[in-house]
């Protein structure tokens, strides 16, 4: 039961995430979302709490709670960018394809009974939504920043496939995943730094130079 | 019929323009003031039937229809609604789409009333406020159909005689999403903050006022009367969802639910006390939201 | 000797940061190519033990493609002297828009670049499912600020391009790993234990891996339509740069992508698997066509030619039979030819100062040994003898027509025809000719000798293949599966 709370937050919050508009707040929303992953794979792996398990989670939680949108933000507010995402998608249309791939997920999660839960078929689900939403997110707004937010998004939905099901390995592929989310964002946060101090916005839609 | 089922059309009856006090003196505590006396919504309705109305020449029957229509709608939108876990007065399957369009009717008749003004002062408030209505209706009939399904009947007295803390239980999520949904019809369709504010006097805010504007003397009473009556139609319904008790007395359900239905006036007045109104371009946003947090209850439910 | 393959470029990229001394770390890059290409010639005589528990091991395939990254890294780092000393502390103003800009620091680039040698041996080395993507990714964030070295807007945006749109391929193919993971149950992730035990693999679960993964490290190979980050990312990255992303980085991510075909193929799921190859490989070779015909910036075109080879290496693996083993030796016959003629264009863009095909005339009289560099390449590229990559893609046309597949072979045939014209009309334009604006220039053996040494070793691949090689290319074959 705590397990289904926790996941149908993570849908509430991409949800919001599809209707924000402000990006600082958007930026919060999704430390939330990993601090919440967090605390699944502790519950996940109830049964067998070892030390492992425990600095997967809280280290996962402290990096995409704390050091991640510290970061983001930062470069932010070094931008002059406004503060606002800037929609090719308006947040009542985003919010109307997000219960449609909500829809779709839960249809294509039922099309793919894991093997040894079968009735878990809510995290794939739930997992696969998350991807759909990151993707959205990257292709849907205008700005550099919000696709750093939908690579994470992603990478969360990701993460949230992993935790629940991998049970042998369990943790390595998590320590995998968060090693390369941390480098990943990382560095693209000294990337949107540059592209900030280049141009006189993040417009990833106006990177548009270099084409045939 | 029960006693019961008489008991609770009297108990709404009685009780609704209370809730208004409610609300008020909720949100004059925040406030740090007295308020207004609780009973202050009887005194206007007595004083405003005391009075004379003055029709203007460009208004037709429709207007003079409108207030009329709108609160016999509700009334008997109310017989509908069970409280406490009792059978309603009028029960039959698929009765909450019946309650859900003669939320309807009395909103056309408002809104032609207002346009029949010919004022377009008035037709803006109205087109405003049919605009949200019309966000507001899926949230609304999603939500009742949710509860539908996971009570495995059709009509609102099975629905709500069906909730039971063991749903909570079973699929919290599930219920908490409708119940938060609901909530923001409520304000949504009662105008109230954040969607509306019913304080205000300025033009450029007012969405319900506005419609409203050119009633006067025993129409204004029916409108007031037929407001507070939706209030409490609202409230009923929220409360059974968020307080399925299941003492074995109907007395003590009924008595629960009444205390259940204050405290939903007391949860409009603390929202309407911590927020802002929002901007017009967001409220769809929110109700739109609220739907899709209902979509989302949906679909959990059908899986 | 697996480790220290691993360790070495790993450690001195470290010092290279923080080496303050620029003709040292020159000699040091220098040094470190050489030692990683002995070891890996040793690694020919005598194949390495396995190590971290079959994890790391170095079987044919990854020896074929560690070859390959070794070679040209040599090649690179001994181009790279040359153009670092000319790039040193320069302002330069753009040909195109006319603004000055810097360059990024020389210790980022050199410690980036031994990063991205030890992260692309890495991928040739794991057998462990995770650790193949936690290497794959690696070389992302390390070529990432290889891109960025000339500081100016155009380099950042294909910069960011690159990292977003090959993160989020990754971050797709680490989910078909995880699908992978739940196919295999309790099965170690380890290719050649999944091959072993393929008859327990859920087959429903390892068609949707083999998809994701197909898809995630499709788009750092560059196959169409998830190309689209190649074009940008190789002309505005420096010319040492741009020959190691085309010639060795595409194929650490075809190797990822073949591992996977090996573990479908064992499980049953072949024709599945070859048919989505296949399609891949057809479309990309179309899409590069269309944008190759007419290309103005010649840069852009050689990125575009190595999309079409791409496509042409997932066909031959999607064809199965003999088409493995030309696809094998295309690698190999791609990978030197497309090296070469990046550096060419190094060389042709320094003269020149334009990346225009229009502007470029007479290349021939200006750069002689580079132009005439360039007309072999571009002779090896569209695959006329006695080059090699004639070889190898005639050895994928027959697997075609051996196969049945007429008319994959003619729509191959027609797209390399195609092809062929496109980049003959405008490398030999820019060969031939006379250049009215620059004179005839001297060149310097760093820059000339690198490319020649892969055209000689193209043309040599062209009359007669080491019996050595092709005992490797059969081993690999073999491995990579006919079933």
């Amino acid at each position: 039961m705590t397990l289904d709370i926790i996941l149908i937050l993570v849908v509430l919050i991409d949800l919001r995430l599809l209707g924000a508009s402000r990006i600082e707040a958007s930026i919060r929303i999704v430390a939330l979302q990993g601090i919440l992953l967090g605390l699944l794979t502790v519950l996940e792996h109830y049964g067998d709490l070892t030390v492992s398990v425990w600095l997967v989670a809280v280290g996962g939680a402290v990096l995409k709670g704390v050091v991640f949108p510290w970061l983001l933000v930062r470069a932010l507010r070094s931008s002059d960018a406004k503060r606002e995402f800037e929609p090719f998608v308006g947040p009542i249309a985003s919010l109307l394809a997000g219960v449609a791939a909500l829809g779709m997920s839960l249809w294509l999660a039922q099309r793919l009974p894991l093997p040894q839960a079968p009735h878990a078929s809510l995290l794939v689900a739930v997992a696969l939504f998350s991807i759909l939403v990151g993707l959205f997110l990257i292709i849907a707004r205008k700005k550099a920043i919000s696709q750093v937010l939908g690579f994470l998004v992603m990478e969360n939905g990701i993460y949230t496939f992993g935790a629940g099901l991998v049970r042998q390995s369990p943790l390595l592929v998590e320590f995998g995943v968060m090693l390369d989310v941390f480098v990943a964002v990382f560095v693209m946060g000294i990337a949107l730094f540059h592209i900030s101090r280049e141009f006189d916005h993040i417009n990833a839609h106006e990177l548009a130079t270099l084409k045939d | 019929m029960q006693a019961t089922s008489f008991l609770q059309i009297l108990f709404a009856l009685l009780f609704a323009p209370l809730m208004l006090g409610v609300i008020n003196r909720t949100k004059a505590w925040f406030a740090g003031r007295r308020g207004q006396p609780l009973l202050q919504a009887y005194y206007d309705l007595y004083k405003l039937l005391r009075k004379g109305a003055v029709y203007s020449r460009t208004t037709t029957w429709v207007f003079r229809a409108g207030p009329v229509v709108g609160l016999s709608a509700v009334l008997i939108a109310m017989t509908l609604v069970p409280l406490g876990r009792q059978p309603a007065p009028l029960a039959f399957p698929g009765d909450f789409i019946l309650l859900a369009y003669l939320l309807g009717l009395m909103r056309f008749f408002t809104v032609a009333a207002a346009l029949d003004t010919g004022s377009s002062f008035e037709a803006m408030g109205a087109s405003r406020d049919v605009t949200f209505s019309a966000l507001a209706e899926p949230a609304l009939l999603l939500g009742l159909a949710v509860v539908a399904r996971q009570t495995a009947s059709l009509s609102l007295s099975g629905m709500y005689a069906g909730m039971a803390l063991e749903t909570w239980r079973q699929a919290g999520p599930v219920s908490a999403l409708v119940a938060a949904a609901l909530m923001v019809v409520l304000l949504a369709e009662n105008a109230r903050l954040p969607v509306d504010d019913p304080n205000t006097h300025l033009e450029l805010t007012m969405i319900h006022e506005v419609m409203v504007l050119d009633h006067g003397g025993p129409d204004l009473a029916f409108i007031l009367y037929a407001a507070a009556l939706k209030l409490w139609v609202f409230a009923a319904l929220l409360v059974g969802l968020v307080l399925p008790l299941r003492t074995g007395h109907a007395w003590l359900d009924v008595a629960a639910a009444l205390g259940g239905i204050f405290a939903v006036a007391v949860a409009v007045g603390v929202v309407e006390s911590s927020m802002a109104r929002l901007r017009l371009l967001r409220v769809p946003q929110l109700l739109v939201g609220a739907g899709a947090l209902v979509a989302l209850a949906l679909i959990l439910t059908l899986r | 000797m697996v480790l220290i393959l691993l360790l070495i470029p790993a450690v001195i990229g470290g010092i290279a940061f923080l080496l303050p001394n620029d003709p040292l770390r020159r000699a040091l890059l220098v040094a470190t190519a050489l030692t990683h290409a002995g070891l890996t010639a040793a690694c020919w005589v005598r194949s390495p033990a396995p190590m971290a528990g079959g994890w790391l091991v170095l079987d044919p395939a990854g020896l074929l493609f560690l070859s390959i990254t070794s070679t040209l890294f040599l090649a690179a780092a001994v181009y790279a002297v040359a153009y670092l000393r000319r790039e040193h502390d320069h302002v330069t103003r753009d040909a195109v828009e006319g603004f000055l800009f810097s360059n990024a620091p020389e210790a980022t680039f050199t410690g980036c670049l031994l990063l991205f040698l030890a992260a692309m041996t890495l991928v040739t080395l794991s057998q462990h499912v995770g650790l193949l993507w936690v290497a794959v990714e690696a070389t992302t964030l390390a070529s990432a600020p290889l891109i960025y070295f000339h500081r100016h807007h155009r380099s950042l945006e294909a910069t960011w391009k690159y990292l977003l749109i090959c993160s989020v391929g990754i971050a797709l193919a680490l989910l078909g790993n995880f699908f992978l993971a739940v196919a295999a149950g309790s099965t170690p992730l380890v290719f050649c234990e999944l091959v072993a035990r393929s008859g327990q693999l859920n087959v429903l679960w390892m068609k949707a891996a083999f998809l994701l993964v197909l898809v995630g490290y499709g788009t750092k190979m560059g196959l169409a339509p998830l190309h689209t980050w190649l074009p940008d990312a190789h002309s505005e990255s420096p010319p040492v740069i741009s020959a190691l992303l085309s010639g060795a980085l595409l194929n650490c991510a075809f190797l990822g992508i073949i591992r996977m075909q090996q573990v479908c193929a064992a499980a049953g799921l072949g024709d599945f698997s070859r048919s989505l190859l296949v399609g891949f490989g057809l479309i990309s070779m179309a899409v590069a066509a269309a944008f190759i015909v007419g290309q103005t910036d010649f840069k852009r075109l050689l990125a575009y030619s190595s999309v079409e080879h791409m496509g042409i290496l997932a066909l031959g693996i999607g064809l199965g039979g003999a088409g493995v083993f030309g696809a094998m030796l295309h690698a190999v016959n791609h990978s030197l030819t497309k090296a070469m003629l990046f550096l060419v264009a190094g060389n042709i863009l320094g003269a020149y100062g334009t990346k225009s095909t229009a502007d470029v005339q007479g290349a021939l009289r200006v750069l002689p040994v580079s132009g005439v560099l360039w007309v072999a390449g571009l002779l090896a590229i569209t695959g006329s003898p006695p080059f090699g990559p004639f070889l190898s893609e005639f050895t994928i046309l027959k697997a075609a027509l051996d196969a049945g597949r007429i008319g994959v072979a003619i729509t191959y045939l027609a797209l390399l025809a195609v092809i062929f014209i496109g980049m003959a009309t405008i490398m030999l334009r820019m060969a031939q000719g006379v250049s009215l604006r620059i004179a005839p220039q001297r060149e310097s053996w760093t820059a000339v000798v690198p490319p020649a040494a892969l055209a000689a070793a193209v043309l040599l691949l062209g009359i007669y293949l080491p019996g050595q090689l092709t005992h490797l290319l059969q081993q690999t074959a073999h491995l990579l599966g006919n079933h």
